[in-house]
């Protein structure tokens, strides 16, 4: 990086001030933990049947014909009914190492097939669609964590140009990109403080917040900023991956993150090995070891969960794509997570298995997983988590043993 | 700081030497006095040629499905980056420089983003729906934007079926409550407006038929297809309205543009806009006024807003918006460097070209721009630009000549000290004086 030297010196320059200063210190048999928790949103419906392969299921065989689909097949086995998709060797890795809880049969309460209404209701966390001013769980997530000794409020962190819906709410939340233009130099970067601190103290806290952001990102030459060694043909999602690892990791840095990756709704010529969806799942495992490589000094404390809006057609549409369905995976992943298992209430895939006789048949709602693993792994109490993270779900019982 | 009204309140900054005298006012009410000018297509697709784009797109994906093949059509981005070149250009080039602020806070507050085939149409939603009524009637405004077919498309209305419908018998499809619900919440009365989940239901009923106009006989388009409306009378907001097919929602959203809320919630989100956050409580009803006594000229309440006394005495408050930050930093600097590319500026900036996060638009809270990573990107951005002017660019000069006595202190001394001239420009660019408004 050009500014390496500048860099660390004008981040002493600014003292603290990389300040989420917050620590949760949450109490339990094990002693103090300090969690982090990081939710991935797939965007666009993820097919959950291509990712973790129902082999065990006869009717598997039967639906997902036609060449590419059929060897979706060739996975990496999980137990006696599933299989992993063969582009996940990390996800594969952290099962066996009983790092990774997969969730399937999965999905929110929504039922129709918006990919709008339903990242809507996945974010907000809300029973049903509500218009107007919203907020997101994991917002809402923040406002309930337990407070540490000290009392700023915890800051939650995105990695996306702007705050996304599930991070949309009364608690604050930064912002991180990946750099489009060059960092501006630090000599620059000092005058305009002097500026705004004379004129505008908002643009100034900003600023100064900012430039800290983007030192941690400069501070070595492993750095982010510059995108990762990208595998040809992969989309990358390392290199955001990477950076909220690294961010997180601080010991002064955000508890809470969010991230999305796109690219998931696969109409057409799916290719769940080759093509457009075994490559995502490809870039989607390697941006998880990633997560996993960065976050590893805190990989007992941290959970990465990742969840789509919804899953996709059992049936293989007419163009070798899968049209918008219900039913999908969800996973768990970190140190403390009690993984390798697949947790399935299974359902079939038998046509009159199917809700409406065409996708994955929910039997668990990702409400409840989500509700069971804030509970154990932040220590939010049960009761606002079914009125206030996600109200109206006082009735849906956290699902326990997920991590700890 | 004195604020000037023509550049910073109701203006995009502009080229040294052309600052109008005093506050600026006098300027700012003879470009309401104006008509608005339509900018020509140059290319860009008109309605007939979105709907063309959007009928070969879906022509060609079923088609493609049939012959099991990817499907090849005019991508939506490649419209939409055209599009955003033309706009901002046409922009920073504007001697109406508040008719553009008039475009694009109405494009805000009757949003569409990039959604199926939104962006083959919402070029055309500014230039013969918005730009056409923006100084007009409000209710004229309403009209062309509610049945304009990108609005329609956006919202989803084009996708609801009234169930009692001939279409809706025979299918299972049924209502999309979406257009229904943001013409009362966002665009007319306001989510505190007086009305019931009730009424969204009824007037999405009565929504249903209007759609992205298909082709009829001799070449014609038909926007409102009879044999998915919802067959008899509504009620809506206590009033019937009897079945007539289209006629049932121009009545009703002749209503709605009369409703007192609606002169209410539109004329607080104009003074939110322009005035910010912490504008006077008084100035917004003031305004209200003005707009039910005039039937909702648009005009008049603009006038009554660029003469209230708090347009003058409020402070610089808001900090542009993205689009606006790159427009009006291009008219004093004389033109926009051509890298980096516009599209990519805006989405790095956190306002990508139709990329609104919500059918609420883009948010209007005084610091919505302000966070740490959005600001630092502001100035690398800043950086980037300002090694990219010309030689003789003097942003000292400058400075003086856009602002003059405007200037601060602690704005002008930063500009003399600066360690060179490019940074000198990026500092200007990033002065309170150029980021607030």
């Amino acid at each position: 990086m050009r500014h390496l030297i500048g860099r660390r010196g004008a981040l002493a320059g600014l003292g603290s001030l990389f300040a989420w200063s917050y620590a949760p210190r949450i109490s339990s048999a094990a002693g103090a933990r300090d969690p982090r928790l990081l939710v991935v949103v797939l965007r666009g419906g993820l097919d959950g049947l291509s990712a973790v392969v129902p082999l065990g299921d006869p009717a598997y065989a039967e639906r997902r014909t036609g060449s590419e689909m059929a060897q979706a097949g060739a996975t990496l086995p999980l137990d006696n009914m599933f299989g992993l998709n063969r582009n996940m060797p990390a996800l594969a890795e952290m099962y066996r190492a009983r790092e990774a809880l997969i969730l399937h049969a999965v999905a929110t309460p929504y039922r129709e097939r918006s990919h709008f209404d339903a990242q809507d209701l996945l974010e907000s966390g809300f029973p049903s669609l509500v218009r107007g001013e919203r907020t997101g769980w994991l917002n809402r997530t923040l406002q309930q964590l337990p407070r540490g000794e000290r009392l700023p409020p915890p800051r939650g962190l995105a990695i996306s140009p702007m705050v996304p819906l599930i991070m949309s709410g009364a608690a604050p939340v930064e912002t991180w990109q990946r750099q489009t233009f060059r960092y501006a130099d630090d000599d620059t970067i000092a005058r305009l403080l002097d500026l705004y601190e004379a004129r505008d103290p908002v643009l100034a806290e900003a600023l100064r917040r900012g430039a800290a952001l983007d030192g941690v990102m400069q501070a070595d030459p492993e750095a982010m900023g510059a995108p990762a060694a990208r595998q040809a043909g992969l989309p990358d999602f390392t290199t955001d991956a990477a950076a909220a690892a690294r961010i997180m990791a601080r010991p002064d840095g955000p508890r809470v993150a969010a991230i999305s990756y796109g690219g998931w709704d696969t109409h057409n010529n799916q290719g769940p090995v080759q093509g457009q969806l075994g490559r995502g799942l490809a870039a989607l495992d390697a941006a998880l070891g990633a997560l996993r490589a960065g976050l590893l000094p805190v990989w007992r404390d941290t959970v990465v969960a990742v969840v789509t809006e919804f899953g996709r057609t059992v049936r293989v549409n007419g163009s070798l794509g899968t049209d918008h369905g219900v039913g999908t995976v969800a996973l768990l992943l970190g140190g403390a997570v009690r993984g390798g298992r697949v947790l399935a209430d299974w359902p079939g895939l038998a046509e009159h298995q199917l809700y409406e006789r065409r996708d994955l048949m929910p039997t668990t709602d990702l409400r409840a997983v989500m509700k069971g693993m804030l509970a154990e792994h932040l220590g939010l109490e049960p009761r606002l988590l079914g009125r206030d993270t996600f109200p109206g779900s006082e009735a849906l019982r956290p699902l326990q043993g997920l991590v700890g | 700081m004195a604020i000037s009204l023509s550049l910073t309140r109701f203006g995009l900054l502009g080229p040294p030497g052309g600052q109008p005298p005093g506050d600026g006012r006098d300027a700012v009410l003879a470009q309401l006095r104006q008509p608005t000018l339509i900018p020509p297509g140059h290319g860009m697709p008109d309605l007939a040629e979105g709907l063309r784009l959007h009928r070969a797109r879906a022509m060609e994906v079923v088609a493609a499905r049939r012959e099991r093949r990817r499907p090849e059509f005019v991508h939506q981005q490649e419209i939409s980056r055209a599009e955003a070149e033309f706009r901002v250009s046409w922009a920073i080039a504007s001697t109406l420089p508040l008719h553009e602020r008039l475009s694009l806070h109405w494009g805000n507050h009757f949003t569409v983003a990039a959604q199926q085939s939104t962006s083959y149409l919402s070029g055309d939603m500014d230039r013969a729906a918005i730009r056409p009524h923006m100084l007009g009637r409000f209710r004229d405004l309403l009209r062309a934007c509610t049945t304009h077919p990108a609005m329609l498309n956006y919202l989803g209305n084009d996708r609801s079926i009234g169930p009692n419908s001939p279409l809706g018998r025979r299918s299972r499809r049924g209502l999309n409550e979406n257009l229904a619900r943001e013409l009362l919440e966002l665009h007319t009365l306001g989510v505190d407006g007086g009305y019931t989940q009730e009424d969204v239901v009824e007037t999405a009923k009565l929504l249903t038929g209007w759609t992205i106009p298909e082709p009829g006989p001799n070449g014609t388009d038909i926007a409102f297809l009879a044999d998915r409306h919802e067959p008899g009378p509504r009620t809506i907001l206590g009033k019937r309205y009897p079945e007539g097919g289209e006629e049932q929602l121009l009545a009703l959203l002749e209503d709605l543009a009369r409703h007192p809320s609606t002169a209410r919630h539109v004329t607080r989100r104009l003074v939110r806009h322009f005035l910010g956050d912490t504008a006077p409580p008084e100035v917004a009803p003031a305004l209200a006024r003005v707009f039910q006594a005039t039937d909702g000229d648009l005009r008049a309440v603009m006038e009554a807003l660029v003469t209230h006394p708090a347009s003058l005495s409020l402070p610089p408050a808001k900090l542009r918006p993205p689009v606006e930050l790159v427009i009006s930093v291009a008219r004093m600097m004389g033109g926009r460097p051509a890298r980096p590319m516009l599209f990519t500026t805006l989405r790095a900036l956190g306002q990508p070209w139709m990329g609104a996060p919500s059918p609420a638009g883009w948010p209007e809270e005084d610091q919505a721009w302000a966070s740490p990573d959005a600001v630092k990107s502001r100035l690398d951005w800043a950086l980037q630009i300002a090694g990219q002017r010309e030689a003789r660019f003097d942003a000292r000069e400058v400075a003086e000549a856009v602002f003059g006595a405007g200037l601060s202190a602690e704005t002008r001394r930063a500009l003399q000290r600066a360690a060179n001239g490019g940074q000198a420009v990026a500092l200007l660019a990033m002065s309170p004086e150029v980021q607030r408004r």
